[in-house]
């Protein structure tokens, strides 16, 4: 895909993302538009997958560690076709495949069930030591939030991961800078990540997250790491492409209301007309 | 009694694990700094590039256990019963549970049987957590024999199983050439009319020499051994409770959520029936020699067939 197609994906990836949110009348919306870009570049660009054939042996895998931007992630996966578009509507409503935290065993395209934060990157850690003892090619990608780095686990994970020279490993931290409770700094800062990760092993790539030349040139050079897993962390904007959910703590787990909806829904109209004049 | 082989179920699970390793290339192993004495490093000394060592970092090797089952292998997760069932409880739940992965945890040192190293590390709740996850398969073997018929049984299962060992040398009692393991199925050891001794793991053989003693007494007691502790084998237990019309439990657990919890709640619905539950009384424990710490807190033979008798 050209960069202006990946443009226009995230921005349906965006409306699907705001309309399963405004359906389930909860859920986060602020993670999951931070992160929408990197969800539409994987699953458009990165990832070696294939929607007919959702469980093929030799697949990428990906781990969404911050699970609760499920909708993000289901937004991604009925944009390529695992799923009818249409299933957005039915997010965290009963009897739906799409659970308010990812559900491997219901949604077509998940390789992991997730959502307490902190296991996701040791459950994808654990692919790629599959992967690495029993031959296999693929490769393991798993997406933290920057707030979730406060669990332990996550570094339990990422020194496991650098021992073992896992460099089939990609980690992605999703650095919004916002957390329930406010910014990561005023309840538990984390920074600086990069030193951490490259303290615990990793390789460091630093990028826009929301620059998909970035994106790509990240991605690359993480696939060429050799000896140690990479990390890429990308500075993202908290509710990106929504300009009142924008750098707002209060839209990580708050649906719009139908007001907010049509607001957030005619916005994203703009921007996707903007692009299909480029 | 001195000529009774005695084996430690986890040396049972170390011998049963290398065993494994050379049927099912598919089978590999996690531990936590505990190889030696959880046995893992039988496996680890046959097949070294299918082992790995998480170090001290329990819940990360229980989550990635299940990463390894979803690329459809078949993990060993291993620690003490304390850390795999307790530390990493949410880890066991939300990431193995949930799924429905394939992931099987060896847990060692469970009960009081630990031993010297005190109440931190003398698990008597691992059933009762366990107990509380859908899906989870626990096992609970005796000996030696059947504790290597459990594994092989486990790694035949597909789906979340929590293998139960204990550290102490215990008695082998069951014959290897015509022992049956079967998941879900107990075992009546001694047939009786007077009282059904439901029991599980190293207490089995306190049972058996307790349904001796009372014998002596003129008590019939049937004795009934339950390795898989769930799914319990309701129809055996409600069969024999409905026999005698007395039902006691016996396990090295505390007697708050494991096998007599799980026997209470099949009867008290289906077959309502008096029941003694034997076990540890709602107590933290103490340092001690394992077999000096069973006869303290009556699980013995001695001990069991006194307090069947004054329940009695």
């Amino acid at each position: 895909m050209t960069k202006l197609e990946l443009q226009k994906t995230a921005n349906e990836v965006r409306k699907g993302i705001v309309t399963a949110v405004h359906s389930a009348k909860s859920g986060h919306p602020g993670g999951s538009l931070s992160a929408a870009d990197v969800f539409t570049y994987l699953y458009f660009e990165e990832l070696n997958i294939d929607p007919k054939d959702p469980k093929k042996p030799d697949r990428d895998r990906f781990v969404l560690s911050k699970g609760h931007t499920a909708p993000g992630l289901y937004a991604a996966l009925a944009e390529r076709g695992f799923f009818p578009k249409e299933d957005l509507t039915t997010l965290r409503h009963i009897g739906s495949h799409l659970q308010g935290h990812p559900c491997m065993q219901h949604t077509p395209g998940l390789d992991m069930s997730s959502g307490s934060l902190g296991q996701g990157i040791s459950a994808a850690v654990g692919m790629a030591l599959s992967a690495k003892t029993f031959g296999d090619s693929y490769r393991v990608y798993t997406l933290l939030g920057d707030g979730e780095l406060q669990e332990g686990q996550v570094w339990e994970a990422s020194m496991f991961a650098s021992a073992k020279k896992l460099d089939n490993l990609c980690v992605i931290v999703d650095n919004n800078n916002l957390q329930i409770d406010g910014t990561i700094e005023e309840v538990n800062s984390p920074y600086p990540i990069d030193e951490k990760f490259a303290a615990f092993g990793f390789h460091v790539i630093q990028v826009d997250g929301h620059d998909f030349d970035q994106l790509k040139a990240a991605f690359d050079e993480a696939r060429g790491v050799k000896g140690q897993p990479a990390v890429i962390v990308m500075k993202t904007v908290k509710g990106k492409g929504v300009s009142f959910m924008e750098n707002n703590a209060s839209w990580h787990g708050t649906a719009p209301n139908d007001e907010q909806f049509a607001t957030a829904m005619a916005e994203l109209e703009k921007a996707g007309e903007a692009l299909c004049q480029m | 009694m001195s000529d009774v082989k005695k084996i430690a179920t986890r040396e049972s699970y170390g011998n049963a694990l290398k065993a494994l390793g050379e049927e099912n290339p598919n089978v590999l192993v996690l531990d936590a700094d505990l190889a030696g004495a959880t046995k893992t490093g039988v496996f680890k000394k046959a097949f070294p590039e299918r082992f790995f060592d998480c170090g001290i970092a329990e819940c990360n090797m229980v989550s990635i256990a299940a990463g390894v089952a979803a690329t459809g292998k078949i993990p060993f997760c291993s620690s003490f019963a304390m850390f795999a069932a307790g530390r990493a409880y949410e880890q066991v739940r939300n990431a193995v549970g949930y799924p429905h992965l394939n992931v099987k945890i060896g847990a060692t040192h469970a009960g009081i049987s630990v031993g010297e190293d005190g109440a931190t590390h003398q698990c008597n709740e691992d059933i009762a957590l366990m107990r509380t996850i859908p899906g989870m398969v626990i096992l609970n073997p005796a000996d030696d024999v059947e504790a290597r018929a459990a594994v092989k049984a486990a790694a035949e299962y597909v789906g979340p199983v929590y293998l139960r060992f204990g550290r102490m040398a215990v008695p082998v009692f069951n014959d290897e050439a015509t022992y049956k393991f079967e998941i879900g199925k107990g075992i009546v050891l001694r047939e009786g009319t007077d009282v059904t001794v439901v029991a599980t793991g190293l207490c089995v053989n306190s049972a058996l020499e307790a349904a001796e003693k009372l014998a002596a007494d003129g008590i019939s007691a049937e004795v009934i051994n339950i390795h898989t502790i769930k799914p319990l084998d309701e129809e055996l237990v409600l069969a024999s409770a409905k026999k005698t019309g007395k039902v006691v439990t016996v396990e090295e657990h505390s007697v708050i959520g494991g096998l007599g919890s799980a026997v209470c709640d099949v009867l008290s619905e289906k077959q309502p029936t008096p029941v003694k539950k034997l076990g540890v009384n709602d107590t933290y424990c103490e340092s001690g020699p394992a077999a000096k710490l069973i006869e303290k807190y009556r699980l013995d033979g001695v001990g069991v067939y006194e307090q069947i008798k004054e329940w009695m």
